[in-house]
């Protein structure tokens, strides 16, 4: 209980800490003006929010292999927090475009293949509330979180497969950016991964207690 | 200062996304917790 109060509230401080670096440490880039300061959140939020589903589709490739349920909960845990970081991803993306680009929205592949995503993985967990049997609802969702994990390298390398609307990855790559930028993207990047290693564990503690509860409401019945 | 709502409104929505999503898993957490305990103690009277 202790350490967990800790890591949360280390992950606070580490959050607060980033959004300080974002506004006022981050320089202000010279086309984009201020607005550019959303890509601190914005961008690792979707690095964060593909490696939530990654955990996910390795707990249900897992769960397929061994039908153990701490796989299942791992699985469903990664997916609802990654839809939470994607659905970030969604809502900032648009009001950082429309004083960039004009508009709120633009049907380009990144984009597109970005909400499909979320939209893959809010069915993952809807199909999840629609099956009673633990474990045929396991069952049944991991072959969809294995399915709906394709689209995952979609979204990776859309801005490079196809022409996009949305701008060219600046970090892992040669472009220039400011090492001061840079710094402050790998905070922002860190707070979110520790953030999101949080709330799968607060998460996955929530599917373990609904077990324990399943087992005890068998045990009443069988009296 | 141009777009400064921008980046207050992109921050703001990002933390009460991270920050709602806490408190619904906690929400959550508490019910079940409740209904365990109601259910130990139901195990308990029926095992007297």
């Amino acid at each position: 209980m202790a350490k967990s109060a800790i890591y949360t509230l280390l992950v606070c401080m580490l959050m607060a800490a980033s959004a300080y670096a974002a506004f006022y440490v981050a320089p202000t880039e010279v086309t984009m003006g201020l607005v550019q300061r959303i890509f601190y959140l914005h961008a690792p939020s979707g690095m964060t929010s593909l490696a939530a589903f990654l955990v996910s589709f390795v707990g249900s490739v897992l769960y397929l292999l061994t039908r153990k349920p701490k796989w299942d909960w791992l699985a469903v845990s990664s997916a609802e927090v990654g839809v939470a970081f994607c659905t970030v991803v969604l809502l900032t993306g648009p009001i950082w475009a429309k004083p960039a680009w004009g508009v709120w929205w633009a049907w380009d592949a990144r984009l597109t293949s970005t909400l499909v995503l979320w939209l893959l993985y809010v069915a993952f967990l809807i199909l999840r509330t629609m099956i009673e049997d633990a474990d045929r609802r396991a069952a049944v969702s991991a072959f969809f979180g294995v399915f709906a994990f394709l689209d995952v390298p979609l979204v990776y390398g859309s801005i490079w497969w196809w022409r996009t609307q949305h701008p060219q990855p600046v970090v892992f790559t040669s472009a220039a950016l400011d090492p001061t930028m840079r710094k402050v993207f790998y905070l922002s990047w860190l707070s979110l991964t520790c953030l999101m290693a949080l709330l799968i564990r607060q998460r996955y503690e929530l599917e373990a207690a609904r077990e324990q509860l399943r087992v005890l409401e068998h045990e009443l019945e069988a009296r | 200062m141009k777009n400064l709502n921008s980046v207050f409104a992109a921050y703001l929505i990002g933390w009460a996304v991270f920050f709602g999503f806490s408190l619904t898993v906690a929400k959550r957490a508490a019910s079940l917790k409740e209904e365990l305990a109601q259910l130990k103690e139901r195990l308990k009277d029926s095992a007297r």
